[in-house]
């Protein structure tokens, strides 16, 4: 299990930061995706895997409205 | 056809005064009398306790309207105004969204005062012709054009003989009428609203600006709260500005190198990342609907809905298409996140101007939404003939959208029917007779129609007396706060955005707080206090733009690459580097210092002095912030059941035993949770802001704001009782 944006969630070995992303239907643009307190380059989110027990924050700032 | 020549009624001239520091220091009054033909006009003076304690912009705005009013006045009483104002950014052209106006009225709507914004070139050409704020009041005695004429220092009022109200014609007719021979359109601004105002409290004031490129006159909509309306019960068919010659530094700044240089670093930026970002350039604010319908958040078939299947016809991809590409699209000079997005050559299919091909300017997020979802229909060619006719017939988009919802949700419930409606079928989804609704409601063609455009607080109330309609199960459904449609995002899941839409000065519009990614998705407020500190800084912050006269388009729909990674938790939120910048423009222009604490106080002071003013207006205590059952979550089970898993997961965190009940049960439990939540929240958000728990700011609050005006503090002493204070 990881923990994203505080709640706990389904992991499996291998799950990229795009994949998370893609499974929470996280689509907004202007993100940024840290894990265990490190962020995460963008480039790196097809690559970034995240590991068993982590502590995702995935931050959308806030435009829209 | 050419328009007729207009008879001169009376002319005043002024000698003007020259901007120095972002300000002219004087507003321009215009009295129309009282229908009795009787008009006069003043220069009034700004004084520095006007500029120290309201700005500029809204600031101004209300000021000015407190001393115009009675403690009795109504909308449509002669004492009543429509004040517009920019503020001290108002008219540069080196940063982008510095063209807004803003207008202050009291609302026929919310029955207290309205601010709404537009942009166009209204509010820098009225500055530029030496005036920081217009105040127009009284009633004329025939249709009138006032015309503003800043090339000759001149204020002259006519009789109208435009043959129709409605803002498309009448923006063409008076950017052709008072243009030398045609030649200089672009030196002209319009305001109007259309043939709606004559008996919804929806109308909206049109604002133009002639799109040389397209050679056609632009609108942009200050469209909520009913200013349209304000406008046509005044007999003025339109207000024009002109002014021709103007430099890059009109106003007078204090240091034009570093607004320079960092206008310069925003264009970059934008130029650099919009692309990758929200793509402003290309599809406007029409970026959302997607993102929103991935977050349940898009308004679908009245709110009870936050996704649909068909989310791709309307998404930004669609609206791309339609929108005519590599435009420069800003509506004032310097804009290059340029997002006033047009469809050309658009064939009209209904209606007075069936069959005719004209420019229509969006539709934008709210449009897309308002008429469009939330009404079950998924067809952008649809919203734009609809978006259109809104705009021509001066009908405000949200307001007709998220009340046309509710109507249909009345339909399909069985609380109207087809014999109320006067024989329309009004399903979600039934694209001919909502069109035809939108018609009739514009026109007032009917007993019905005309219900409907003032609105579901009151459309409501005439359905019960008339048809039987159960008035509380309307009262759940409709999707209204202080007599204001609610904009266009579901706010259900979050508890913030409960407060950021009915814990406002005005009601249910975005502009005062958007807080649901940070408080739904992000989980960063998990606490009241939190919500409350967020329900504190960010109306204050969007507030501040409203006092500038600046759009908040530039603040967050565009960001530094880094932003997100550079900060974190709210304060990325906040965009530093942007915020940054507006405080040291904010110097550049006025030579004023200022700190990120002195720019939240300049908006607090006018927030409390807002709030103050609606409790003058017989408003602005507990009891008006109410929220609808909808907004807090499911009413009926199809709305449970499309989301079951997820509903029922929240009413065990309320310590719910969810086993053995009927969704019917469960959803009257998720009620009663959030209701309590919803309380909760509001004792958190008045402590924080200053406020009793009656909603009323404190005499310690407005001395700490220096806004104890003797009749402030009268007002206040009449309404602050001993047993409403919160325990030190």
């Amino acid at each position: 299990m990881i923990t994203v944006n505080g709640v706990e969630t389904q992991w499996n070995d291998g799950l990229t930061v795009a994949q998370l992303l893609a499974r929470e239907k996280f689509t907004f643009k202007m993100i940024a995706v840290w894990i265990d307190d490190s962020v995460v380059d963008k480039e790196y989110y097809a690559t970034k895997t995240i590991p068993d027990g982590a502590n995702v924050q995935v931050i959308h700032n806030i435009s829209g409205g | 056809m050419e328009m007729k020549p207009m008879k001169l009624l009376t002319e005043w001239t002024y000698e003007p005064t020259k901007i120095h520091r972002g300000y002219s220091k004087e507003t321009l009054y215009i009295g129309l009398g009282n229908k009795d033909g009787k008009y006069s006009f003043e220069k009034r003076p700004v004084s520095e306790d006007m500029i120290e304690k309201f700005t500029g912009g809204r600031g101004f705005g209300l000021r000015l309207l407190w001393n115009a009013v009675k403690d009795g006045t109504k909308w449509n009483d002669p004492e009543n105004e429509i004040v517009i104002a920019g503020g001290p950014f108002c008219g540069i052209t080196q940063y982008p969204g510095a063209g807004k106006c803003y207008t202050v009225f009291l609302s026929p709507a919310t029955k207290q005062t309205y601010n709404s914004n537009a942009g166009g070139y209204f509010a820098p050409f009225l500055k530029f012709s030496g005036f920081d704020a217009l105040e127009l009041q009284g009633k004329a005695d025939r249709p009138v054009v006032v015309f503003i004429d800043g090339d000759n220092f001149k204020v002259q009022i006519f009789e109208s003989t435009l043959e129709d109200i409605n803002a498309y014609y009448v923006s063409e007719e008076l950017h052709e009428y008072f243009s030398n021979n045609g030649a200089d359109k672009h030196t002209i601004s319009v305001v109007s609203s259309g043939i709606a105002a004559r008996t919804t409290y929806c109308a909206g004031l049109n604002f133009s600006f002639y799109d040389t490129r397209r050679k056609a006159a632009r609108l942009k909509q200050a469209g909520r709260g009913g200013g349209g309306t304000v406008l046509f019960d005044k007999n003025v068919i339109a207000l024009v500005v002109k002014r021709t010659h103007f430099t890059g530094n009109e106003n007078d700044v204090a240091d034009l190198d570093t607004i320079q240089k960092i206008g310069v670093s925003l264009h970059k930026r934008i130029h650099d990342n919009d692309d990758k970002q929200c793509k402003m350039r290309s599809v406007g604010t029409a970026h959302l609907t997607e993102i929103m319908n991935d977050y349940e958040l898009l308004p679908v078939d009245n709110y009870k809905f936050g996704h649909h299947k068909d989310i791709d016809n309307i998404s930004s991809h669609a609206y791309q298409k339609l929108f005519t590409q590599g435009m420069a699209d800003g509506c004032w000079y310097g804009c290059s996140l340029a997002c006033a997005k047009a469809v050309d050559h658009f064939p009209l299919q209904t209606g007075p101007w069936k069959g005719k091909e004209v420019v229509v300017d969006g539709p934008e997020y709210e449009t897309a939404a308002s008429l469009g979802s939330t009404l079950g229909i998924f067809d952008p060619l649809w919203t734009v003939e609809a978006n259109f006719y809104a705009d021509h017939y001066g009908l405000d988009t949200i307001t007709i959208g998220t009340g046309g919802a509710f109507v249909c949700e009345c339909y399909e419930l069985g609380l109207i029917n087809k014999e109320d409606t006067h024989g329309l079928e009004l399903n979600f989804g039934n694209k001919k007779d909502i069109m035809e609704l939108i018609h009739r409601v514009a026109s007032g063609a009917d007993d019905f129609a005309i219900a409907c455009g003032k609105g579901i607080a009151e459309a409501r109330e005439y359905f019960a007396e008339h048809y039987g309609a159960d008035l509380a199960t309307m009262k759940k459904i409709g999707m209204e706060g202080q007599g204001l449609e609610v904009s266009e995002y579901r706010c259900q899941e979050s508890i913030a955005q409960w407060g950021g839409y009915f814990l406002t000065l005005k009601g249910p519009q975005h502009d005062e707080a958007w807080l649901i990614f940070m408080d739904m998705v992000n989980k960063q407020l998990p606490t009241y206090k939190d919500k409350a500190e967020a329900l504190f800084f960010f109306p204050c912050l969007r507030l501040w733009f409203s006092l500038q006269g600046l759009c908040k388009l530039p603040w967050n729909d565009i960001e530094p690459a880094d932003n997100g990674l550079k900060y974190k938790g709210i304060e990325a939120a906040k965009v530093p580097e942007h915020f940054k910048n507006y405080i040291d423009i904010y110097t550049a222009i006025t030579g004023r210092p200022l700190t990120p604490d002195g720019l939240i106080l300049q908006s607090e002071k006018v927030y409390n002095f807002e709030r103050i003013f609606n409790l003058r207006m017989g408003r602005g205590t507990s009891a008006y912030h109410e929220i609808p059952d909808r907004a807090l979550g499911p009413v009926w089970e199809d709305e449970w059941n499309s989301r079951p898993e997820y509903f029922d997961e929240k009413l065990k965190e309320f310590g719910v035993d969810i086993s053995g009940l009927s969704v019917k049960e469960k959803i009257a439990a998720l009620q009663q949770n959030r209701r309590k939540q919803w309380e909760d929240l509001k004792m958190a958000v008045y402590k924080r802001r200053g406020w009793n728990k009656n909603g009323i700011p404190t005499m310690e609050t407005v001395k700490r704001l220096g806004i104890d005006y003797p009749d402030v503090v009268e007002l206040l002493k009449k309404h602050l009782k001993p047993e409403d204070e919160f325990e030190a």
